[in-house]
């Protein structure tokens, strides 16, 4: 499962970066959200593939019996994805926005504010 | 267990949600908002009253013990940027209540601004990496908000190239945190310094502080990583530049300190190495770019960039004295980048115009203003008594020391080019003849009160400059004794695990 994961994260990443690199808000855009879901699976693949193994403590221990996946990135991811959601439909909002002000979706027409 | 730790957090997190409730009324809004940030200039006084006294302070949210629970932590370096966070938060927000339009205020303009400054005091006293992020994005996300006040054309493509590269810097924090994780299995920042010291792959490790580096790097304004600042920060109403220009880029800053300090200490020879040039270059590039521009506001954000490059020098040298400097520098800077872009607010309030060549003629016409301008300029150019003579003076002791002199003669050669670029300033927008073309037409109905609201947390402002310059020996003392504990990374361990931990 891992190395399917890893391949998985890399594709997410390079083709992120990609869209990225295009001139186009609206792909910039679509590139932010698959860099930051390829960074969420990161996150929860730190945890471990383990199938079926929730961490429950059973009565009398006081520490998992076998095996079980570590809960904290889970918590981490979640958090994560909350946070990327609200940043992310805030920078839809402003590509509309720009578009609707700029009235282009051409980042190398946007320079006025360089230099 | 300290509550005074949660408190700078708590104090604007309740005035924003406060004047949430009153978001009809425009008379409780201002009245929230100088409550708000005077309430957490008194807590961060406090805090750090009780951080020099006491030693560390660490609060464990919820009573669950130190690696399992967040901490709050508030060492002097934590405590001395949130005193500068209320400070400057309180300066303005009186400033705004003369310059944010209605129209800005009916759009949250002051919840945003709480936010802000929680977002900002949160990050500074976390002692939790997660934790950091999640703070990180609070401030974001209000400085999003903030930046697009007003939906100018100007305002929109910045904000598209602040919001893409500051999203991109938080990706990397990310995923730096989750491989961090997998590594150690911890997000307590003690504790990761404390494991890390037994991880046997340095690569590894290397790469990871390379990752933080960058990510930090971004949020700082850093050398090749710098190009949304200028690009952005003369673009929102002033009062939202003045707070971003002294805030936002120090968390950037002081997470570079916390992180180089406590936890990546190990390699000292390549990782301090490269931030030793990144900070050569980042002085010279933003000192550059500053002396090719010919608008107020934007010389003021290339000046940022090059100033970074002084404390990521008193890092990277890590030698005690140069940390020392590099504290010093951060309060000298935060301080008096606050006033100038302040001071832009108001010639641009009395003239129309942010750019030079429309600008002239203000020492006769309003000489306290050219003596407010001149203050914390000459301060940020170096020249004694003011503060920035002191903090330049340290860091470049120390660079000579260190036999770093590459970096020591950019640094001078920076402080003159600084020099320069207020000297342009100065001669543009003070001393030469007004234009005569007059279609910039100043603003007739400046009501004395806003002006009064204007020039008081300027003046404000310029006095600790002064002050500072003329007095600098508690300050100093302050420095000395917050990078003396940034050198004793064990201290902070123990304060926050509990000394009897085991290793």
């Amino acid at each position: 499962m891992e190395p399917l994961m890893a391949v998985t994260i890399g594709i997410l990443f390079a083709a992120a970066i990609y869209m990225m690199l295009r001139r186009s808000i609206v792909k910039l855009v679509v590139g932010l959200i698959l860099l930051s879901n390829a960074a969420n699976l990161l996150i929860f693949a730190t945890a471990g593939m383990l199938r079926g193994a929730p961490p429950l403590v059973p009565q009398g221990l006081s520490a998992p019996a076998n095996m079980v996946a570590d809960p904290l990135p889970q918590a981490m991811v979640l958090t994560a994805i909350v946070i990327a959601f609200g940043v992310l439909s805030f920078a839809v909002v402003l590509v509309r926005r720009a578009w609707e002000i700029v009235r282009t979706d051409d980042l190398d027409k946007m320079k006025d504010t360089d230099t | 267990m300290s509550p005074e730790i949660a408190l700078p957090v708590l104090v604007p997190l309740m005035a924003g949600a406060l004047s949430l409730v009153c978001w009809r009324s425009r008379l409780m809004q201002r009245l929230f908002a100088v409550g708000g940030s005077a309430g957490l200039l008194l807590a961060a006084i406090w805090l750090l009253a009780e951080v020099n006294r006491e030693g560390i302070l660490v609060m464990q949210v919820g009573g669950w013990a130190a690696p399992f629970g967040i901490s709050l932590v508030a060492d002097l370096l934590s405590a001395i940027m949130v005193m500068l966070t209320g400070i400057i938060g309180f300066a303005v927000a009186i400033y705004s209540l003369a310059t944010t339009g209605r129209g800005h205020e009916a759009h949250g303009y002051f919840p945003l601004m709480h936010l802000l400054l929680a977002g900002v005091a949160g990050a500074f006293l976390t002692g939790d990496i997660f934790n950091l992020y999640v703070w990180f994005e609070v401030m974001l996300v209000a400085s999003f908000a903030l930046l697009i006040l007003g939906s100018e054309k100007a305002q929109m493509e910045g904000a598209i190239k602040y919001v893409a590269l500051n999203l991109l810097s938080s990706v990397i924090f990310l995923v730096a945190v989750g491989l961090l994780y997998g590594l150690v299995g911890t997000l307590n920042m003690a504790d990761i310094a404390r494991r890390l010291a037994m991880v046997e792959e340095p690569g590894m490790v290397d790469a990871l502080a390379m990752m933080f580096m960058v990510a930090f790097g971004i949020k700082a304004g850093a050398f090749p990583l710098f190009f949304w600042l200028p690009a952005s920060y003369h673009t929102p109403p002033v009062a939202v530049s003045a707070l971003f220009a002294g805030l936002l880029t120090k968390v950037g800053v002081y997470a570079l300190f916390r992180v180089f300090t406590l936890i990546f200490h190990h390699h000292p020879g390549y990782t301090h190495e490269i931030l030793l040039w990144g900070a050569g270059l980042t002085m010279l590039s933003g000192v550059l770019g500053a002396a090719a521009q010919f608008e107020f506001r934007r010389i003021l954000s290339f000046h940022i960039v090059s100033q970074i490059g002084y404390m990521m020098l008193g890092l990277a040298l890590f030698t005690p004295l140069a940390i020392v400097g590099g504290v010093f520098y951060i309060m000298h800077h935060i301080i008096v980048k606050t006033t100038l872009f302040l001071v832009s607010g108001i010639v641009h309030r009395l003239c129309g115009s942010y750019r030079l060549k429309r600008l002239g003629g203000l020492y006769r016409s309003h000489p306290w203003l050219a003596v407010l301008f001149l203050i914390p300029a000459l301060s940020l150019a170096g020249i004694p008594p003011l503060s920035g003579f002191l903090a330049k003076f340290i860091v470049i002791r120390a660079g000579i020391e260190a036999e770093a002199y590459g970096v020591t003669a950019i640094a001078l050669v920076v402080g003159l080019l600084t020099l320069y670029s207020m000297i342009k300033i100065w001669a543009e927008v003070f001393w030469k003849s007004p234009p005569s073309e007059g279609d910039a037409a100043p603003d007739p109905e400046l009501h004395p009160r806003e002006l009064w609201l204007m020039v008081a947390p300027v003046a404000g402002l310029a006095l600790c400059t002064l002050l500072i310059g003329l007095y600098p020996a508690p300050i100093h003392a302050l420095a000395e004794a917050s990078a003396a504990q940034l050198l004793d990374p064990q201290g902070y361990i123990d304060a926050v695990l509990g000394a009897e931990a085991v290793p």
